[in-house]
């Protein structure tokens, strides 16, 4: 188990007891290329055999899926904006934003770090993912995640996400989400090429011009040690529904257990305090 | 909708985009009544337990008695709750499969196992009369454990991404010590005869005090690092503000009842029941405040974009 609770850590699998990991995986979405075919959704299901979680229309643009959950491991969101534009600028100011969201495997997963049962666990990838077979469905890693991934399937009662298809990834194929991305809007590979190939095409998007595009999760400086899936987005993170800067709840948990520390020894005074006296 | 940069309003409104004002968190799982039920019985034992030993050291026979009972129920009454919520509620010895300091729950499992067993030996032993020394002694460590059982529960809560109670982190674990106090204080003032009660009205009226003073900061944010205002919102209103604002009255008419309950065994009994309703609508309250700060994405981004803008 990790000794570190916050901030930049190089060696994720390492620091998890893996004695000579492979390169770290993960996840780079550029939504910019993203074109809303949620083949992505489609293959996640169909490879992970995940149920269906209701047939409903939402009324929010081409998206029925709603948000990310215990069975749905890729969710594509989609914007539709209008704004006042300059004349001539293009095609008449309506712009719709598509983006494929899933767990982002994050340096410090405060699911993780919650799990009691010892379910959740670091793979050799350093991606997080849960041992089916134990999880017992107490729900704390449910409300930890800062980013509202994971959740409780009803019915069969575990917690379920993203596995980064720890099946596949393990036998040297993509995930299947990656696989079927027609755009290559989700790349998958060794997380420093990933970086490195962001920063380009961010560079890229700047000098043409789309000033608005942005990188959100690669900073390894950021409050969960930086995601082992991160993006590329042209708006704000909220307005995706991702929140804007995320922090492991545990990076408190020693001052946490400092008050409960003290909370318990006021109420030993307490209790030791009402029985002096002879009544 | 908010208007960006519109019109100026006496209140100035929390302007934030969202997902069509989807939540960015998970509604938590934990569900009432069990967890808040979880919550009040773990105090209630752990206070219960450490007043049980006391008056077995200060020679209380009957507070002793009615404290381990007290104590051995209510661990029992909370470890059921828990498993009860359990998804996969077969599982629950899965909670003892490892020991990881990094979630609050696992250190929690052990400690309510290890308390658990303590008070039951105890209350055994105290009820059928044989080994007491093995009672006192089994006594003796749930007193050790029972603080501990009282106030991780504030750790529990707040090792979460819900603002209202991560942020809460300073006063929840107080909270909750002042209300077990009041809750094992009003078991035993009105189960015991007003002679040997004195102890047990004087943890009320301290636990009762101790209540009051946690649940008025956390309201009103007091001693929260950012945007106190807006993230201790949950807790004054809607159902969780309701049943906090229910709480502090029936815990100040509680602790004032308290005061004269040394001459009254219905005042003790009256009063003993307001300071439980009071500990309970303390409990539900502070849950429910969870729900609302989880729902609202408000309450996640406006803080967080206000956290990026200053470059904290
Ligand atoms: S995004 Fe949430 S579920 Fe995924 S690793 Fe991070 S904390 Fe865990
Ligand atoms: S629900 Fe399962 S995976 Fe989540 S914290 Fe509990 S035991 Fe771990």
């Amino acid at each position: 188990m990790s000794d570190s609770l916050y901030g930049p850590l190089h060696d994720v699998a390492e620091d998890a007891g893996y004695a000579d990991p492979p390169a770290r995986a993960g996840f780079f979405t550029d939504t910019s290329v993203c074109i809303g075919c949620k083949a992505c959704e489609v293959a996640c299901k169909e490879w992970n055999a995940i149920p269906d979680d209701g047939f409903a229309l939402t009324g929010m643009s081409y998206d029925n899926t709603g948000q990310l959950g215990a069975s749905t491991w890729r969710h594509v969101a989609f914007i539709e904006q209008s704004r006042p534009r300059e004349v001539g600028d293009g095609d008449g100011g309506t712009r719709w934003l598509m983006a494929s969201d899933v767990c982002k495997h994050c340096t410090h997963a405060a699911c993780l770090d919650v799990c009691p049962t010892g379910a959740l666990f670091r793979t050799e990838f350093a991606t997080v993912v849960v041992q089916q077979d134990v999880c017992n469905g107490c729900a704390y890693c449910v409300s930890a995640c800062p980013y509202g991934v994971i959740d409780r399937r009803e019915g069969d009662g575990r917690a379920w996400k993203c596995t980064m298809c720890y099946d596949r990834i393990g036998d040297g194929m993509e995930p299947a989400c990656a696989k079927a991305c027609p755009t290559d809007s989700i790349q998958y590979g060794p997380l420093d090429e990933l970086r490195e190939r962001a920063r380009a095409r961010l560079d890229e998007l700047h000098a043409e011009g789309v000033a608005e595009a942005r990188l959100y999760g690669e900073d390894e400086n950021d409050g969960v040690g930086g995601d082992g899936a991160f993006f590329l987005l042209l708006d704000e993170p909220e307005t995706y529904g991702l929140p804007p800067d995320p922090v492991v709840t545990t990076r408190d948990l020693p001052a946490m257990w400092k008050w409960a520390g003290g909370a318990a020894a006021a109420l030993a005074g307490c209790v030791a305090v009402s029985f002096l006296g002879r009544r | 909708m908010p208007k960006r940069g519109g019109e100026r309003s006496m209140v100035p409104r929390a302007e934030f985009g969202s997902y069509y004002g989807r939540p960015v968190l998970k509604r938590p799982r934990w569900q009432a009544p069990h967890l808040p039920g979880y919550l009040y019985f773990g105090g209630l034992s752990g206070a219960a337990a450490a007043m049980a030993a006391m008056a077995d050291a200060t020679g209380r026979g009957r507070l002793s008695l009615t404290g381990r009972v007290t104590a051995a129920t209510a661990a029992a009454a909370g470890s059921a709750l828990l498993i009860a919520e359990l998804g996969r509620p077969e599982r629950f010895l899965n909670m003892l499969r490892v020991f990881k300091p990094t979630s609050p729950m696992s250190v929690g499992s052990w400690v309510l196992a290890t308390h658990g067993g303590l008070t039951g030996l105890s209350a055994a032993s105290g009820v059928t009369g044989i080994a007491p020394w093995l009672g006192r002694a089994a006594g003796a460590g749930a007193a050790l454990t029972g603080p501990v059982l009282a106030t991780y529960t504030g750790v529990l809560m707040a090792d979460t991404a819900v603002p209202a109670w991560h942020e809460g982190y300073r006063h929840l674990p107080l909270l909750f010590a002042g209300s077990a106090l009041a809750s094992a204080g009003a078991v035993g003032m009105a189960a015991v005869p007003r002679g040997q009660a004195g102890p047990a009205r004087r943890m009320a009226l301290l636990g009762a005090g101790l209540e009051l003073a946690a649940a008025g900061t956390l309201e009103k944010g007091a001693g929260m690092r950012e945007q106190a205002e807006l993230i201790s919102e949950p807790y004054r209103t809607g159902r969780a503000g309701t049943l906090l604002r229910l709480g502090r009255g029936l815990t100040a008419a509680g602790a004032a009842g308290t005061l004269v309950a040394g001459r009254s065994r219905t005042a003790a009994v009256v009063s003993g029941l307001a300071l439980t309703g009071g500990a309970l609508c303390t409990r539900f309250g502070v849950f429910y405040a969870g729900l609302a700060s989880a729902e609202d994405p408000k309450y996640t981004v406006v803080p967080q974009r206000a956290r990026r803008a200053t470059g904290a």
